[in-house]
């Protein structure tokens, strides 16, 4: 990469970053619970799209470790733990059944994975659902607080969109470290040839079911941010359709690069919102932009803007290569 | 044979109930080339599979370096100077040369300076540094198999098991190939080799081992197996004669 792309790129997030600290001052109530959603939704999908698009485990659980997370968060701050020892909380029993589930993954790929996962994700709407001992069942639970920081309060819109911002801030930098160390090489190794990758030492057992184990511990920090988020959480948003939505988020985004589920969960959780001027026709709306988007690209956003610089690299070097030719032959 | 760095013996195995090894006796010289041939399902890849531990052996014994490593994981046969480049491309097309490259280095115990290592295997291969930056599976078939050798070298192997190096490759990349190979062994590594190309590879060998129906049938220099006119029986679909074994 050229300086100057270098600068630019680093121009760029900096003023995404400015903006979305400072543009949603002046939203509503409802803007910044919309714009909350999006930074709790990029952060399971980021953990999704470790375990699919790095890793290429397909999971169709991460709603159900929303849900872990969620009613782990609901369950402990109600009773008077701070928020941040109930995200560990999330993240370690995310974490530990995540691990388990990619145990299925060491024997069955693809749709048979599917499958499992999908089975696992109906399994753990149920307990949510029937075990209201510890859930509340279908009434769920409410009044979940919001935590002070530093003596602050995050009860008001704002300031818990900070909360939820500065999440997500951590988790990407973590995963961009992750996906840059060797942990994150092996893990796109895994997902490109598991023989290849053993060759070449990688424990792909043991690599497996890291992959879901994070991926699942990612969704465990979305569900304890989005337990305060709503403060009131019951069994119905973490079924299998919040699975496929956090699927069509890191599909749509572009599976395997970072930005993906940024801007998956921009479409997923924003464009509705966006279209909803056209009334009753919002959702057919979104539902066919989606399908066109992925017609014209099932790569995903950021796979149109990586062909285009691949083709845009083609023609450079092509151009570079007729320059050096006709060099050539002027010197003959 | 006192100088083997490494011995097979007695190899037993196979994929489910089909046995491919039946009792694979072999030693291979250290700092040489030694090439496996042998006629289609003779269980050559198979015994690299067995010698990597990928195949889980149900009788035998595999000695490195004077160590048991029967069945030892991939992690411990890399650490211990075994590499293995498998048949086909090998290459993470998606990935970047460089980081092709550092995958070789997965294995590496926190000791070993790996930044110093990949820059020493990009010194080795000059193409590769150029195109170092570049989408692997951009390069040429030569290129990519030269990626697989450099990324197989990260951990300074002392046995280098290759299968097939020569597969969809040019004469004058097969050629570039072996030259590599040559190198390597004159630096002390030892290679060993399978080859269906059995006459270029015996030209650039050491020895040469035949393999038939999961035993060795020949183990000897490989300018003799070359001469052998019972070679060209072997490989014209004939089995050899008992007393070859």
């Amino acid at each position: 990469m050229s300086g100057l792309g270098k600068s630019l790129k680093i121009a760029l997030g900096l003023a995404v970053i400015a903006g979305l600290i400072i543009v949603p001052m002046n939203f509503n109530r409802y803007g910044l619970f919309i714009l909350s959603q999006w930074a709790v939704m990029t952060i399971a999908a980021m953990g999704l799209n470790l375990t699919l698009g790095y890793a290429g485990q397909v999971s169709l659980a991460q709603g159900a470790f929303v849900g872990i997370g969620a009613y782990a968060a609901a369950i402990m701050t109600t009773h008077g733990w701070p928020l941040p020892v109930a995200i560990l909380v999330a993240i370690i029993l995310s974490f530990a059944v995540g691990w388990v589930l990619g145990y299925p993954a060491l024997r069955v790929q693809h749709h048979y994975l599917a499958f499992v996962t999908l089975a696992f994700s109906t399994l753990a709407f149920l307990v949510f659902r029937n075990e209201s001992w510890l859930t509340g069942g279908i009434y769920g639970i409410s009044n979940i607080p919001r935590p002070h920081f530093f003596g602050i309060p995050t009860n008001k819109p704002l300031p818990f969109y900070y909360v939820c911002l500065g999440s997500l801030a951590i988790v990407s930098v973590a995963v961009w470290w992750l996906i840059r160390s060797p942990w994150g090489r092996a893990f796109m190794a895994l997902r490109e040839n598991p023989l290849r990758a053993q060759s070449l030492g990688v424990d792909t057992r043991r690599y497996t079911l890291m992959a879901f184990a994070i991926g699942s511990a990612l969704g465990g920090v979305a569900g304890a941010l989005y337990a305060p988020l709503t403060q009131y959480i019951d069994p119905v948003p973490f079924n299998l359709s919040l699975s496929l939505d956090l699927l069509m988020m890191v599909i749509v985004g572009g599976a395997g690069f970072f930005l993906g589920p940024f801007l998956g969960a921009m479409i997923a959780v924003l464009l509705p919102e966006w279209l909803r001027f056209t009334e009753g026709y919002y959702l057919m709306l979104y539902a066919v932009a989606v399908m066109l988007l992925l017609i014209w690209s099932p790569t995903g956003i950021l796979g149109i803007l990586d062909r285009y610089l691949a083709e845009r690299r083609t023609k450079a070097a092509s151009a570079l290569r007729a320059v050096a030719k006709s060099r050539l032959e002027t010197a003959q | 044979m006192s100088d083997a760095i490494l011995s097979v013996h007695n190899l037993v195995g196979g994929y489910g109930k089909m046995t491919i090894l039946n009792g694979t006796t072999f030693a291979v010289p250290q700092a040489t080339i030694t090439t496996i041939i042998g006629p289609n399902g003779a269980g050559k890849s198979t015994v690299f599979k067995a010698i990597f531990g990928l195949l889980k052996l149900r009788e035998g014994k595999i000695s490195f370096a004077g160590r048991d490593v029967t069945n030892l994981s991939q992690r411990a046969l890399l650490n211990a100077g075994i590499c293995y480049v498998p048949q086909g491309r090998n290459i993470f097309p998606e990935l970047s040369v460089r980081h092709n490259i550092e995958l070789g280095g997965v294995a590496a115990g926190k000791d070993i300076d790996l930044p110093t290592r990949i820059e020493a295997a990009l010194d080795l291969f000059p193409v590769l540094r150029r195109k170092s930056a570049q989408q692997a599976s951009t390069l040429s078939g030569g290129e990519q198999k030269q990626l697989e050798i450099a990324r197989s070298l990260l951990l300074e192997p002392k046995l280098v098991l290759i299968d097939e190096p020569s597969i969809g490759l040019s004469p004058l990349m097969v050629q570039q190939t072996f030259d590599i190979l040559k190198s390597l062994r004159d630096r002390g590594v030892t290679i060993l080799m399978i080859e269906q190309n059995a006459r270029s590879a015996l030209e650039i060998s050491d020895f040469g081992i035949v393999l038939e129906l999961g035993q060795t049938r020949m183990f000897d220099k490989a300018e003799r197996i070359l001469n052998d006119p019972r070679i060209g029986q072997l490989f014209l679909g004939g089995a050899m004669e008992e007393s070859a074994a």
